[in-house]
């Protein structure tokens, strides 16, 4: 990092051009040095990224012969997915599993966050670390401790039978897609928190001042200031939580019963037991195409809508 | 006098919220709770109704060498690959907060791309790649998985830390005689240094806690997620599941703490900005 002598030397090359090619080519070194700067980082994260799915793209037109693969290429695959009502059930399945997800838990976040935001003074960092700190478990033992709740012989089963309000334990609250949405929820919710508290931490107090000096109430206020200023945090809340929870096998696996099986299931068998790793291709890019598509739209969609707002 | 009366209606606790608030804490703590309770419950089965208080489950935790040879996996992993995405988000930040570039917003998206897809997706497609180069599964392409997963977030917790403090600092630096290997050693890095803890944590938690990209790179030698996983199935095996679980948590909190109360000294002299 050599930023005086890339200035130095950016100044001393075009002596003799224009004040304003000096400048464009002051400009073209800022690009580059930012460049050289960023490289190792952007290098590798091309390399393990685009390295993978091209790979993985020409894998899902393979066919899986036994424990090795036949490469003629064939679209096979993808027509036994597209044709076939067992991909079309599930990634419908996963998709409105996790939309129902992070909508729900982006919902019940943000009075939570809000609080945090506008109403903790002091220690809000404590309030912070108080809402992250259960995401410090393991992921798995968080999900096995719904089990635990919802289970058989789980806490309101056995909370409901020693109050005498049911005679037999309830065995719809286990094995269900309800059982996989709380569990997701639970599992997610810090990934609602802090994008919903920063946005609402960063919005200016004085225009809420302004607004109530102007005659607005605290609904209007919050109606036509805070949620607006916070749309940011709503946006990326639920884009962070709905694209990674469609490709979750482990809830499905723990909560979920045959009824509440996703997607995610099928891809890992397929690498699995199935052992049909073309196939497992092809639906692993089905499936991210499918997620990308609807994440582009929705990311469009809601630009659209808050430009229209401000 | 006005400023007051109009700040007024902000600060005033608002009930409903307040206890909003400790509901939802009870939504996020309750469940966790029952990991360290059914942990000293004296029975096989992990259900209600409680049986006894027992330590026995810590006590067959310390003789059990899978789980202790997978948590010294899932450490070695996590520091490894958190050292080194944040090393990566340590450049990457500082480019994309100190020079006006030409797109930067899409190197910026290319960087953050892998929180936009799927873990299963990632993983797999490594997989794929891996088998295809013969390369044997093991913790080293676990620890190539789990950079690919946290330099995103090293790079945005750096960047908000970079973008948090004055650049005239480097400057006057650079001004007062400090080439810029010495601008970063003296004002840029310790300036970012709460940044570069704050993501070195992040990164090494979410690799300790990382199943999905893991259970596809791993070889014989499992991290500590992946053998929990193998143990759920086990109801035996199970509650020193759990006793392991209650031990994480609190080694969690109190590093937890402890890097809140680092942080909180480190900023006293710098520079009172949060996150």
């Amino acid at each position: 990092m050599t930023e005086s002598t890339a200035i130095a030397g950016g100044v001393a090359k075009p002596r003799r051009s224009l004040p304003a090619r000096l400048r464009a080519a002051y400009m073209r070194s800022e690009t580059l040095r930012g460049y050289t700067l960023l490289s190792p980082t952007l290098v590798v994260m091309l390399l393990c990224m685009c390295v993978p799915f091209a790979i993985m793209v020409a894998m899902s037109f393979w066919t899986q012969h036994g424990f090795d693969f036949d490469t003629t290429p064939t679209a096979k695959n993808y027509v036994e997915a597209a044709e076939g009502p067992m991909f079309r059930a599930l990634i419908l399945r996963s998709l409105y599993i996790s939309a129902i997800c992070s909508i729900v838990t982006v919902a019940i976040s943000y009075p939570m966050a809000y609080y945090v935001a506008f109403h903790v003074h002091r220690r809000k960092m404590f309030w912070i670390i108080l809402l992250i700190l259960p995401f410090w478990t393991s992921y798995l033992l968080r999900v096995f401790a719904w089990k635990i709740i919802l289970g058989y012989n789980g806490a309101i089963n056995s909370g409901l039978m020693s109050l005498g309000l049911v005679d037999q334990p309830l065995e719809f609250l286990l094995y269900s897609q309800t059982a996989v949405v709380i569990t997701l929820t639970h599992a997610w919710a810090a990934f609602a928190i802090l994008p919903l508290y920063v946005s609402l931490e960063k919005i200016d107090r004085s225009l809420l001042e302004a607004a109530a000096d102007l005659g607005d109430g605290p609904v209007m206020r919050f109606l036509r200031i805070t949620l607006p200023l916070s749309s940011p945090g709503v946006i990326a809340a639920v884009l962070l939580i709905f694209v990674p929870t469609v490709g979750d096998f482990v809830t499905p696996t723990l909560v979920g019963g045959p009824d509440g099986m996703m997607i995610a299931n099928i891809i890992r068998a397929t690498f699995g037991k199935m052992n049909n790793w073309p196939m497992g291709a092809s639906l692993a890019i089905a499936m991210m195409i499918i997620v990308t598509l609807i994440a582009l739209i929705y990311i469009w969609l809601t630009r659209r809508l808050t430009e229209r707002v401000a | 006098m006005k400023a007051k009366k109009n700040t007024a209606y902000m600060s005033r606790p608002s009930r409903p919220l307040r206890i909003y608030a400790f509901v939802y804490l009870g939504f996020l703590y309750i469940p966790v709770a029952f990991l360290p309770l059914f942990s000293f419950n004296d029975s096989l089965y992990v259900a209600f109704p409680l049986t006894s208080f027992s330590t026995v489950w810590y006590e067959a935790m310390i003789d059990n060498e899978p789980m202790l040879s997978a948590l010294l996996n899932s450490v070695k992993v996590g520091l490894v690959s958190a050292t080194i995405a944040t090393v990566f988000g340590i450049f990457a930040a500082k480019a994309l907060t100190r020079y006006r570039m030409h797109g930067q917003k899409s190197v910026l998206a290319v960087i953050l791309l892998p929180l936009l897809i799927p873990e299963i997706i990632l993983g797999v497609a490594l997989l794929v790649l891996l088998s295809r180069l013969g390369v044997t599964l093991s913790l080293y392409t676990i620890t190539l998985g789990h950079i690919l997963i946290t330099v995103p977030f090293a790079t945005v917790t750096l960047m908000a830390r970079f973008h948090g403090f004055d650049r005239s600092m480097e400057e006057a630096a650079a001004d007062l005689g400090d080439n810029a290997w010495w601008t970063f050693w003296r004002v840029t890095l310790p300036m970012v240094m709460p940044g570069v803890i704050a993501s070195f944590l992040l990164c090494f938690t979410i690799s300790f806690d990382e199943f999905i990209v893991a259970f596809f790179l791993s070889g014989t030698e499992p991290t500590l997620p992946i053998y929990i996983y193998s143990q759920l199935r086990f109801s035996q095996k199970l509650p020193g599941v759990l006793a392991l679980g209650s031990c994480i948590l609190i080694v969690s909190f109190a590093l937890v703490f402890f890097s809140q109360w680092i942080r909180r000294r480190g900023t006293e002299d710098v520079s009172g900005t949060g996150i």
